[in-house]
Formats: structure tokens, C-alpha cells, sequence
């Protein structure tokens, strides 16, 4: 009898994403340049609402102001490259430390909050971010600033490269930002995180000192969420405060994602993405009626699978693509 | 009697408006284990979520070895070595058998107790290791959470409910054990609704009603009559 993470299943989805890797590695080859925008798009997405996952399905974090640090990214990618000169590359590591910086303080204030007031208060803050932005008068006040081109140019020199590193750059976050989390769930604070999830006051009584574990996840979400605001203006080329700041963006459609995908998995913001951008695809054209639309997909999901698209899946077929739980192989069958 | 290692007094709790304990005093010495009993909502849960810091918090109605404790953080308290075992034995769900202990580990206080010891103290745990609580019976259940305090190797255990639900047979391997874990330099306090049998294998015991500690003295002296009267406060 052995205890293994893995099964036959999340081998075989291990073999499966690495050609998946490859292949989305190798999108400049074969994919046009607006496939590859939406496929950058897409990316980013994943990584947002794995990100707040990762806050609000394992840390019990019910954050509504992630675009707090989106918004500040994308602020500071602006910054470093046009005021400080730095280039677009060397810029976004500055970005990642940065917004987990910005998040220490930021979590001291909020984490003194509770349930749907600490919701409140993540969105508060993110309003506070948006109007000292609006301040900035070196990077264009409420109006925003575009990108110059010979900032553009510090990334790559063609067009085609350019889109290229874009892409690359997205992915690469995507890559980052799973390996971060499946890292997370499978350290020693995953196992806290975990507990926490499944029973807060049990957790406690363990011994396990919930505000660090959750000043931790807290911490380095708002560093990654940073560093995807900052590809995400760096895709748009141009920024202001309500785009940077826009909790329809950066938080409700990544809230709805993460819902109807599962909370609470690694693999329920991939699938809900995937919906969400299906749904965008088909149906953006119909304007309001696509949002009305958006949130009748979220009602049906939330009564018919509470656990989500995923959880639904996992349910009828205990599949499981990421080797998070564990299991036991070799028992022989119960009499 | 040797110096109480918890020694609580006017200890009174609240849930919001309702005051569910009032000035209640109590002691635990080393190695001792000490009964509370009481009908549904006398406040038994209550104190010991007190104690384990999960409520309340007037510092010096709880004292740990002469130290004031009462409203100290759930994890520090813990981290003192006073381990509960929840009403409901809220395993985590997601968590593996063996995850679960492992949990309860995780503070590294010294002692006697690790995953080998625990194993060997119940075996079906050791077969169950890879299971999901879920899959487990009640009462092999009631012995991962067991277990779980154990690991942290505390001073002292609380056990909250420890037979509620569980078939007889889960409750009388249960009842085996306890005495062999207790002592050496471990004290318990168990909370039961069988009240028999609660007393038969501790030395001491409290009788809660309505909030107020109604009886306490040797659990092998007192009478049925007594206990009833306190119990039910006829």
C-alpha cells in the first residue's frame, strides 16, 4: 500500500499539458495576430481568477478590489518606463515585488475587517487607488497616458516580435501563476490553507495562526495581480484610471468566472475562463442582453452546481487533472 | 492537591447578548481527568471553546499555570499545549486521514506523541491513513481527532462530546483507551451527556446548568440523586 498524489489521470493530464505548453508556446508560428491577442487575453484571465481563487476559495480572502492591484500594475509599469526609463522587461520584476509590497500595509488595515466588511474594505481601498492615480499628473490625471512607442520599442524592435514577446509574456504569466499556486497548495502552508478552508475554528484550535497564512497568500496574490495588470495595460498600450481601476473588469467577471468555473480548485477558473470567453465571443455583439445573459449562466450554475462547472464534472467522475489530494493505491478491496 | 495547571475563575462569556456562562470556576491539576456534564445548552462547549481561546476575553478568568490566558489568540493558546477536540470532531474534509494528523503536528511541541504512537494507539487509523474522513465511521473518526490533538503534544486534551453519536461499540474502545493516554504528564477534561459513564472514569467532575457550575466534586462519591438535582435543576 502506497500513499501518491497522482493517478492514472493526473499523469495523463501532465503529459497532455506538456504538448499543450509546447504547442501554446509556439502560437507565433501558427496563429494569426488577433488569435494571438485573444489568446493573451485569455491567459491573463486564467491567471486574475486563479489568482482570486487562490484568495477568496483557499484563504476565505472574499476580496472584491483585486483590481486594486491591477490598476496599480499597470500604473507602475507606466511609471517605471516613462518617468524612470526603465525598460518594459526590467520593469515588470520591479512590478511583482512592488505590489506585494504595497500589499503588506494594505493588508494590515484590512485584515482587521471581517466577512462582507472586509469585501467592503478591499473595494474602498481599490476607490482610493483609482482617485490617487486620477492625481497623477505626470501620467496624464483622470484622462490617462498612452504608451510612447519608444517604450514599445525597449521590448522588442518588428511588429511581429513584438506581439510575439506580448503573447510570450502572458503565457508566461499563466505558467507562473499555476506553479505558484499548485507550489502554495503543496507546501506546509497548503496544508494550513486547506485546513483553514474546510474549517476555520478547528484550524485555529490547532494551533495554526490564520492571519499569517492568510498575510502570506494575501501578499503574494497582490504581487502576481500586479504583474497581470501590468501585462494587461502593456497589451492596450494605453491606460487610465477607470479602465485601470474597473471593478466590472478586473473583479466581477473574474468573480463570475471563478464561480461558475469552481471555486475552491485549481482547475475551475481554467474551465470558467474558457466559458466566460465562449460566452464573450458568441454573444459580446448583443450588448446589454450579453450581461443579462452572463448573469443567468452565474444564477443557473450557483443553484444547479454549487461547486461550479468542475465541481459538477469532479463529482461524476472523481477526475482530477492537478495532483493536489492525496490517495491510496494498493488496498486491497474491503470484504 | 498539586498546584492546578488551569485554574479558572469568574469566567463569564457571551454570545452576542446572551450571556451563556456566568462566573464560572473551575481547575484542572497535571495528569488529572476531570468530567463536565450537563444538559444541551448548559454551556459546556462553551467553556471549552473558552479555554481554547475561541471565546471570551477577560485575561485573568483563565489562568495556565498561574499565567492569565483568557482571551489569548486560538493559535498561541494551542501553542501553550492545550489541545481541543471539537464538538463534532470537524476533521477536514478535504485533508487526508494522515493529513489531518500531520495538521495537528504541525506547531513541533516535544513529547511522546507522534504519527508512529498515534498509529499504534489506533491501528485502523494507520489502515484508514490515505481515506478521506468522510469515508471513516463515527467513531474511527472521533479517534483521528483524537489522534490529531494528541499530535500536537499538548498538557493538556479537551474533548468536546467525545461519544455524541457514535455507536456503543465505537464508545466502549474509546472509554478503553482514554485512562492509558491520560496521566504522564497529560490532564483531560471531557465533556459528556452520559453522564455513568463520564464519571466512572474520571476523578473529578462539573455539573453545568444554565451557565452556573450547579455541582462539582469526585466523581465517585456523589450520588444519582445528587447529579440528577444538579442536572435538571429540580
Amino acid at each position: 500500500m502506497d500513499v501518491t498524489r497522482a493517478s492514472r489521470l493526473t499523469r495523463a493530464a501532465a503529459v497532455a499539458g506538456l504538448v499543450l505548453l509546447v504547442a501554446l508556446a509556439a502560437a507565433p508560428w501558427w496563429a494569426g495576430r488577433a488569435d494571438m491577442r485573444l489568446l493573451g487575453e485569455i491567459f491573463l484571465y486564467m491567471a486574475l481568477a486563479t489568482l482570486w481563487n487562490l484568495l477568496a476559495g483557499y484563504a476565505g480572502l472574499v476580496s472584491v478590489g483585486q483590481q486594486a492591484y491591477v490598476g496599480l500594475g499597470g500604473y507602475l509599469l507606466f511609471a517605471l518606463t516613462m518617468l524612470a526609463g526603465l525598460p518594459v522587461l526590467a520593469a515588470l520584476p520591479v512590478v511583482l515585488i512592488a505590489g506585494a509590497v504595497v500589499a503588506v500595509p494594505v493588508a494590515a488595515l484590512i485584515f482587521r475587517l471581517r466577512g462582507a466588511y472586509f469585501a467592503i474594505g478591499t473595494w474602498v481601498i481599490a476607490e482610493v487607488f483609482r482617485l490617487t492615480a486620477a492625481q497623477l499628473s505626470a501620467l496624464g490625471g483622470g484622462s490617462g497616458a498612452s504608451l510612447p512607442p519608444a517604450v514599445v520599442r525597449t521590448l522588442a524592435e518588428g511588429r511581429d516580435l513584438r506581439e510575439a514577446m506580448a503573447y510570450w509574456l502572458a503565457f508566461g504569466l499563466l505558467v507562473l501563476v499555476l506553479a505558484a499556486a499548485v507550489a502554495i497548495l503543496r507546501s506546509r502552508h497548503g496544508l494550513a490553507l486547506t485546513a483553514i478552508r474546510d474549517n476555520e475554528l478547528a484550524a485555529r484550535s490547532l494551533g495554526i495562526d490564520i492571519w499569517r497564512t492568510k498575510l502570506f497568500v494575501y501578499v503574494a496574490v497582490g504581487g502576481l495581480t500586479a504583474l497581470a495588470g501590468a501585462l494587461i495595460f502593456l497589451q492596450k498600450l494605453r491606460i487610465s484610471p477607470d479602465a485601470a481601476f474597473a471593478v466590472n473588469d478586473w473583479t466581477a467577471f473574474v468573480i463570475f468566472i471563478v464561480v461558475i468555473g469552481g471555486i475552491g480548485t485549481l482547475e475551475g477558473p481554467i474551465i470558467g475562463t474558457l466559458v466566460f470567453f465562449a460566452l464573450r465571443e458568441t454573444m459580446a455583439d448583443l450588448g446589454t442582453i450579453y450581461l443579462i445573459a452572463l448573469g443567468a449562466v452565474a444564477i443557473v450554475v450557483m443553484l444547479r452546481a454549487p461547486d461550479g462547472l468542475w465541481g459538477l464534472i469532479r463529482a461524476r467522475t472523481g477526475a482530477e487533472l492537478f495532483p493536489l489530494s492525496r490517495r491510496v493505491t494498493g488496498i486491497p478491496p474491503r470484504p | 492537591m498539586p498546584e492546578a495547571l488551569l485554574a479558572i475563575d469568574g469566567l463569564d462569556v457571551f454570545h452576542g447578548d446572551f450571556q451563556a456562562l456566568y462566573g464560572i470556576a473551575a481547575e484542572v491539576a497535571p495528569g488529572e481527568m476531570v468530567a463536565v456534564i450537563g444538559a444541551n445548552g448548559a454551556g459546556k462547549t462553551t467553556l471549552l471553546r473558552a479555554v481554547a481561546g475561541l471565546l471570551g476575553r477577560r485575561a485573568a478568568a483563565i489562568r495556565w499555570k498561574g499565567r492569565p490566558i483568557g482571551g489569548m489568540r486560538a493559535d498561541r493558546v494551542a501553542a501553550l499545549g492545550i489541545a481541543l477536540v471539537p464538538e463534532g470532531r470537524l476533521l477536514f474534509p478535504s485533508l487526508s486521514i494522515e493529513e489531518n494528523l500531520l495538521i495537528g503536528g504541525r506547531m513541533g511541541r516535544r513529547g511522546p506523541w507522534d504519527l508512529a504512537a498515534v498509529y499504534r494507539l489506533f491501528p485502523i487509523l494507520r489502515e484508514r491513513r490515505g481515506f478521506a474522513p468522510a469515508q471513516l465511521s463515527g467513531g474511527q473518526q472521533q479517534m483521528a481527532a483524537i489522534g490529531r490533538a494528541l499530535m500536537a503534544n499538548p498538557e493538556l486534551i479537551l474533548i468536546d462530546e467525545i461519544s455524541l453519536g457514535l455507536a456503543p461499540v465505537a464508545i466502549r474502545q474509546l472509554y478503553e483507551v482514554l485512562p492509558g493516554i491520560v496521566g504522564e504528564g497529560m490532564a483531560a477534561v471531557i465533556v459528556e451527556q452520559d453522564t455513568t459513564r463520564a464519571l466512572a472514569v474520571t476523578r473529578r467532575f462539573y455539573c453545568l446548568q444554565e451557565g452556573r457550575v450547579a455541582l462539582a466534586g469526585a466523581s465517585g462519591s456523589v450520588t444519582r440523586e445528587a447529579i440528577g438535582r444538579a442536572y435538571f435543576g429540580v
